[in-house]
């Protein structure tokens, strides 16, 4: 039986060290898998990072990977997450012309229907943005594809745990800090 | 949580504070970290540390290899046989990427070493300066971790925590790049070495509950069989892994890393794993109810089709780096930490047994396989010279002392099953990456690393001509280093896999060498070749017996092969006898 491919959110503490993107791409790359979207930024700790990283693989690489990655050094904790073991969103930026806005109500409608909101109106373009899973923000593409869209960009994932505390308690006690609660 | 420091390090060992250059402190450190021998190639972006060197020559001993390559392997042979870290110095851009077989080779055989590295003054950086290359960029999947620096102040604690990190846990290559201005600046040195790092785990917690899983099913167990690695070695743990086998009474086999953590000649040694290892070893794998693994990793090499590995056994996996559980055979009992801490826990968990009957099959496999190619091999009725009887008469004129150190290829795999050890570090190969050229630099280091031993080093004509200028090297340090040369005028391995898996289309192998003679007696090397078998024993004498480097080059038979063979893709019980 061929293992099964499935949507996987690992999640990596770690320092906040030049060059360990590198590091962490590179055990990516030498198994030839592709990073759906791949999000950094500071975590609930002062001087703690957090990687965010989306892959469809099978839950035994995935497994390897996410051990590969704890053992690099700055790494202080890594875990994965199936779909329904998370909250996960992705923000999404659509460019439209004004003038599809100015001739009808329409796209005002589709943006209100789904709970998106306009960020800027200029003379000759709006900004529309949208937060929600993937396939929320393709549907708004979709209904927006008609009046044209100049630009758009979706952000990578980002995730936490679905239970009351993810991986960060870990790292707090490791760092030796007191967990709230 | 407060302020983090860069690198988040625990440190010790304070020094007074000293207005000094960068370069200077690097030196000032390696001194401190106990470095008395480095290894390197001078040039523009590292000259600040080697002007500084020239100051402290009477402390340090720096040795002028005639390539990085050479530099990075001869310093492996170094670490490996003194059990110290390697140190390599070198320049910025090429000097950098010839280090970086070296340093791969380290990765893979978990060998410590620190390499330094100029790089271009930090106002250059990017701009594409002469001798400039990322080579923090290409040596990152080389390497346990790296870091440039390019503020001299940033010196002492990415040095501390370079030492720290290659020695430490599982040990491995690191590398600190320092661009030319860091080295030229000056700071108020001061140095404390590093103990720990909050985001390293140096060695996993051992869990007493698994080491009694491990334990009730050894106990259990009727057919159990030991496989030790380089961990055993690398964790001081020779004596405890001797007692554990000897109060359990089970078989135990090694991977090519391994060899020499336990004595050939001992019982319970049955010999080597793998492609070319021995029949017993292969075939037994898969009949075993309990596999113990201590110290080893699973490599292709040694468990050929994974799908036809080990199927019937429980596995139980002793092993420092958790990445390794579960990588490459699935494990039931996984026992994490030092080697040496989970088996004094474990020997006191287990019962005294012995399990003859099961030995004995093992000594049935032997005597097929001595029938069979050993016989032949180290006892040759033809005319033809044959590896094997070259390495048994090094092993009768040694008495098994010596410190073994191969190249790549047949003559490597030869080496291994035939040598014989009496004590531990005395093996030293490039099992993981398989670097031809290894052998010669690694044997200097080795040698300069153990001058008390005899070192051997064993290389085929190819490797050999990969990194034969290092004889310059030999011959400047004095390094008494023994070169074995086994010439089959082929590149002998690729040759043996053609004739069996590619209708002997001898591709590209075929080497026309120099006349290798003339060529040592250039570097100013004492040299001899034989040809006949009569020559050889009073030539092997000659060759272990003179006090200094000396060159044997013994021509031995062009399409001789190494049997058993576990073919690539087939199972370790498809093992080939012939």
């Amino acid at each position: 039986m061929v293992p099964l491919e499935q949507e996987f959110t690992i999640t990596a503490y770690t320092e906040n060290h030049v060059g360990l993107l590198h590091r962490l791409t590179i055990i990516f790359t030498k198994r030839k898998i592709n990073i759906e979207s791949l999000t950094t930024s500071e975590s609930e700790m002062e001087g703690v990072h957090r990687f965010t990283i989306a892959v469809t693989e099978t839950e035994e690489v995935i497994q390897k990977v996410v051990k590969q990655i704890e053992k690099q050094v700055e790494v202080l904790k890594a875990g994965y997450y199936k779909r329904e073991e998370v909250v996960q969103q992705e923000l999404a930026l659509y460019k439209i012309p004004t003038e599809s806005l100015t001739n009808s109500l329409e796209v005002e409608l589709i943006v209100r229907e789904h709970n998106a909101r306009f960020l800027t109106i200029e003379k000759d373009f709006v900004v529309i943005e949208k937060a929600g899973y993937r396939r929320e923000t393709v549907a708004l593409f979709e209904d927006l594809q008609p009046y044209g869209i100049n630009e758009f960009v979706r952000s990578g994932r980002i995730a936490v745990a679905r239970q009351e505390y993810g991986l960060g308690k870990q790292v707090k006690e490791l760092l030796g800090e007191e967990v709230d609660g | 949580m407060g302020t983090v420091d860069t690198l988040n390090q625990t440190t010790t060992q304070t020094t007074s504070t000293e207005r000094v250059t960068g370069a200077d402190a690097v030196v000032r450190i390696l001194l401190e970290e106990g470095v008395d021998m480095l290894f390197g190639y001078p040039g523009g972006a590292i000259m600040p540390v080697y002007d500084s060197l020239y100051d402290y020559r009477e402390q340090i001993h720096h040795v002028l290899a005639r390539h990085e390559q050479g530099a990075s392997h001869a310093a492996q042979g170094y670490a490996r046989a003194s059990g110290k870290v390697g140190v390599c110095l070198a320049t910025s851009g090429p000097g950098a990427t010839n280090l970086i077989t070296g340093l791969a080779d380290a990765q893979i055989d978990s060998t410590p070493l620190v390499c330094i590295t100029g790089q271009v003054p930090s106002g250059l950086l990017g701009s594409d300066a002469f001798q400039e290359t990322d080579v923090i960029g290409i040596s990152m999947p080389v390497t346990k971790w790296n870091y440039q620096v390019t503020r001299a102040e940033e010196i002492p604690e990415a040095l501390a925590k370079a030492f720290y990190l290659a020695r430490s846990g599982r040990p491995g290559p690191v590398l600190v790049d320092i661009t030319k201005d860091a080295q030229f600046e000056e700071f108020d040195f001061e140095y404390k070495k590093c103990t720990s790092i909050r985001s390293y785990v140096e060695k996993p917690a051992l869990d007493l509950a698994k080491v009694e899983e491990a334990a009730e099913l050894i106990n259990n167990a009727k057919r159990p069989y030991v496989l030790f690695g380089q961990g055993v070695i690398l964790a001081h743990a020779e004596k405890e892994f001797k007692a554990f086998i000897e109060k359990t009474g089970i078989p135990s086999a090694w991977t090519i890393m391994g060899l020499s953590a336990l004595e050939t000649d001992h019982p319970l040694n049955v010999g080597m794993l793998g492609m070319h290892g021995n029949y017993g070893p292969n075939l037994l794998t898969n009949e075993c109810d309990i596999l113990i693994a201590i110290g080893m990793r699973f490599d292709d090499r040694v468990t050929g089709n994974l799908s036809k590995y080990a199927k019937q056994a429980k596995v139980i996996h002793m092993e420092i780096d958790p990445a390794e559980i579960d990588k490459n055979v699935k494990t039931d009992v996984a026992v994490l930490g030092d080697a040496k801490e989970s088996l004094q826990e474990l020997i006191k968990r287990v019962k005294p047994n012995s399990h003859e009957e099961w030995l004995q099959r093992f000594r049935d496999c032997d005597k097929q396989e001595h029938e069979k190619v050993i016989q032949d091999e180290l006892y040759p009725t033809s005319d033809i010279l044959s590896m094997g009887e070259v390495i048994r008469l090094i092993n009768e004129n040694t008495g098994g002392d010596h410190i073994l150190v191969t190249d790549v290829g047949q003559h490597q795999m030869v080496a291994c099953r035939y040598s014989k050890f009496t004590q531990s570090k005395s093996n030293i190969t490039s099992g993981g990456l398989g670097t031809m050229g290894f052998g010669l630099p690694a044997g200097l280091g080795a040698a300069l690393g153990a001058p008390d031993r005899t070192v051997i080093a064993v290389v085929g004509d190819g490797g050999f001509q990969m990194t034969l200028q290092e004889l310059a090297t030999i011959y400047q340090t004095k390094a008494k280093v023994k070169v074995l040369l086994l010439n089959n005028e082929f590149l002998g391995m690729v040759r043996q896999w053609q004739q069996l898996f590619f209708d002997k289309r001898y591709s590209a192998t075929e080497m026309i060498n120099p006349d290798f003679q003339q060529m040592v007696k250039g570097f100013y090397i004492p040299t001899n070749k034989v040809t006949k078998r009569e020559e050889l024993e009073a030539a092997v004498k000659e060759f272990i017996e003179f006090d200094g480097a000396y060159f044997l080059e013994v021509m031995v038979g062009k399409e001789n092969n190494v049997f058993p063979m576990v073919p690539s893709g087939s199972g370790v019980a498809e093992i080939r006898l012939e």
